[in-house]
């Protein structure tokens, strides 16, 4: 009886192996030399090469003909895991025997298997269909795996974690920066957002208007509302007596901050909106019929049960924060944006990396965990 | 009472912004308390219009592609034939959303160099996720009463799709269309930082020679443009969901 090969593993398995083929590495004399390309047999001592070369064949198979979900995640995960590792190797490989200014970077070979790798992993834990515990636990195994690599210096010779060295103290400050922006906001915007989205939902003639409002000033690109917001913070910097000692000022963190909290209210407000507007009339009536003052239905009935929707819209706010924090660099806010901006102005790829790595990863962790979260709460969607 | 007032209100945020276009020095006099001293009030180092036009193309050309193939791939993964593949695309877009558009744009530099290509490339990956999740929730979303009943017409497949799933689905579609483009919009502004032709480049310029009259008009520029292809588009969607 013969099977017909998996729908992805054809695509996925022959990207593999393609990706194989292509440079591994990418190799400079310094950190302003032109590029060359480092195969796989190149940039690795042979041992690793093959060790590679072996798994790689292996984790094709598996994905072309192996149906059960758990064998495709360990074959896939422990392939990327390798990868991962023989990345930093070559990076030692390539830079051994005293070129100090050598630079390596992942080449197109790497970034095309960690990509066909990545998508088998994310279809096999799809097919595993994890409960929220389960997702958390393979995100902390992930996380741990990376802080494990990262602390042993197998990708110390990489050309990301050279630009880091040189500017340990500014990645930890920026990286505070950003936090600051995106967590600090989005609980200013909770703060306000939730009490709104109750009072438009109280005062349904006032729902639509608000909503709108919000949406339109949604539109409104980062960097053009981030640009006219110093206008009016310099303006209460320098008129409104003791602004300027509390850190309000035209350019900065201010305007970044207040630009974030603008961008967050939407959600927030429709969310808490939409939240209460689905609990069930019966409920909110037994509620009453219990005795219940406004006040006290709403704090142990409606925002209860309209808990998950507005975690949901936490999340959109989160996800959205830490992306758009990127953009407050521009503006003199600092945050990871700090690196990509000044990699895009030396075209330094790798600057650029070390700002948009830890944003990408920030925001991905954010969002599952927060997905999570959301689905263990009682009577979460399921 | 208040659709006369929100149609005055868009017919005059359109008109201003046209008026600028065509005749920025008109609006000097508004601008120059913010310049600073000596400086220029209206931005000179390009038409602000041909920049506009510019800034405009970039986001058109990047859409129109975005949109065609994640209609088709949306169509493809609710047939029978990809349905194996449903999950996983959700999970994709799930992913693929949590990545900041300036990430997506500083990381085409270094592969495609710069100009318009990165921000091409950045707008294009960014305008796929929204209108696939919208085309994919319209085409699944079809009642299933309304999908029995073609199919006991007689329909096949493809006039199923045709006639009654995309009609049906169009004005979610053009939901996620009206969100990629705004998206798109405010990218392309992003996309000045890597020499792409644009209205950011008047935001950036203001901000590098703290001339404060540049960062207002062109962030006040693509704020209304903003506004006024959301608000259109969401005419449009309006006027679809009727008719359907």
């Amino acid at each position: 009886m013969g099977r017909s090969p998996d729908k992805l593993g054809v695509p996925m398995g022959g990207l593999l192996a393609v990706a194989l083929a292509l440079p591994l590495a990418s190799y400079r004399a310094n950190r302003i030399a032109p590029a060359e390309p480092r195969g796989l047999f190149e940039a690795l001592p042979l041992s690793w090469a093959l060790a590679v070369v072996g798994l790689a064949l292996a984790a094709v198979a598996v994905a072309l003909a192996a149906r059960r979900p758990a064998l495709r995640l360990a074959v896939s995960a422990l392939m990327l895991l390798a990868l991962l590792m023989a990345i930093g190797e070559a990076g030692r490989t390539l830079s051994a025997g005293g070129a100090q200014y050598a630079r390596v970077a992942p080449g197109v070979g790497f970034w095309l298997a960690a990509f066909a790798l990545a998508i088998l992993v994310t279809d096999a834990i799809v097919r595993l269909r994890p409960g929220p515990l389960g997702r958390l636990a393979a995100l902390a195994a992930a996380l741990a795996a990376l802080g494990l690599i990262l602390v042993s210096g197998q990708w110390d010779g990489l050309s990301v974690l050279a630009e880091y060295r040189g500017r340990a103290a500014a990645f930890w400050r920026e990286g505070g920066h950003h936090l600051q922006l995106a967590f600090g906001s989005l609980a200013v915007a909770v703060a306000a957002g939730v009490p709104l989205g109750i009072a438009i939902h109280r005062a349904r003639r006032f729902k639509a208007p608000v909503l709108n409002g919000l949406s339109l000033l949604q539109t409104i690109p980062s960097i053009a509302l981030f640009g006219i917001l110093i206008v009016p913070l310099g303006w209460v910097a320098a008129n409104v007596p003791g602004a300027a000692a509390l850190g309000v000022q035209g350019i900065g963190m201010a305007p970044a901050f207040v630009a974030l909290f603008i961008y967050s209210l939407l959600p927030m407000v429709a969310n808490t909106a939409a939240g209460l507007a689905a609990v069930p009339a019966g409920v909110t009536e037994a509620a009453a019929g219990m005795g219940l003052t406004r006040r006290q239905q709403l704090a142990s009935v409606e925002l209860p049960l309209a808990l998950p929707v507005i975690l949901t819209g936490i999340r959109i706010v989160l996800v959205q924060n830490i992306g758009l924090a990127t953009i407050a660099a521009l503006i003199g806010g600092g945050g990871f944006g700090t690196f990509v901006f000044q990699g895009l102005g030396q075209t330094a790829t790798d600057l650029i990396l070390l700002g948009a790595l830890p944003t990408v990863a920030l925001a991905f962790v954010a969002a599952v965990v927060l997905d999570a979260t959301v689905d263990l709460l009682p009577g979460a969607r399921r | 009472m208040s659709a006369v007032v929100a149609a005055a209100l868009r017919f005059a945020l359109v008109a201003l912004v046209l008026a600028f276009l065509l005749v920025p020095d008109a609006f000097a006099p508004l601008l120059a308390p913010f310049a600073p001293p000596g400086g220029a009030a209206i931005y000179d180092r390009a038409s602000l219009l041909a920049l506009t036009v510019s800034h405009l193309l970039i986001v058109v050309a990047a859409i129109v592609p975005a949109v065609a193939i994640s209609v088709g791939l949306a169509i493809l993964v609710s047939r029978p034939i990809g349905a194996e593949f449903l999950p996983l695309s959700r999970a994709i877009v799930n992913i693929g959303q949590t990545f900041p558009p300036v990430a997506v744009l500083a990381l085409a530099v270094p592969v495609v160099g710069f100009g318009a290509w990165p921000t091409l490339i950045a707008l294009f990956l960014y305008g796929l996720l929204p209108v696939f999740e919208n085309a994919l929730a319209g085409l699944t979303g079809v009642p299933p009463a309304v999908a029995e009943a073609a199919r006991g017409s007689g329909m096949t497949g493809p006039q199923r799709l045709l006639q009654v799933e995309l009609p049906l689905a169009l004005p979610v579609i053009l939901e996620g269309v009206r969100i990629s483009l705004v998206i798109a919009l405010s990218t392309a502004t992003i996309g000045s930082t890597v020499a792409a032709k644009g209205l950011g480049e008047v935001i950036i310029a203001g901000l590098n020679s703290n001339n404060l009259a540049f960062v207002l008009q062109g962030g006040l520029l693509t704020g209304a443009l903003a506004v006024i292809l959301y608000d259109g588009l969401g005419q449009v969607a309006r006027l679809t969901a009727r008719r359907g």
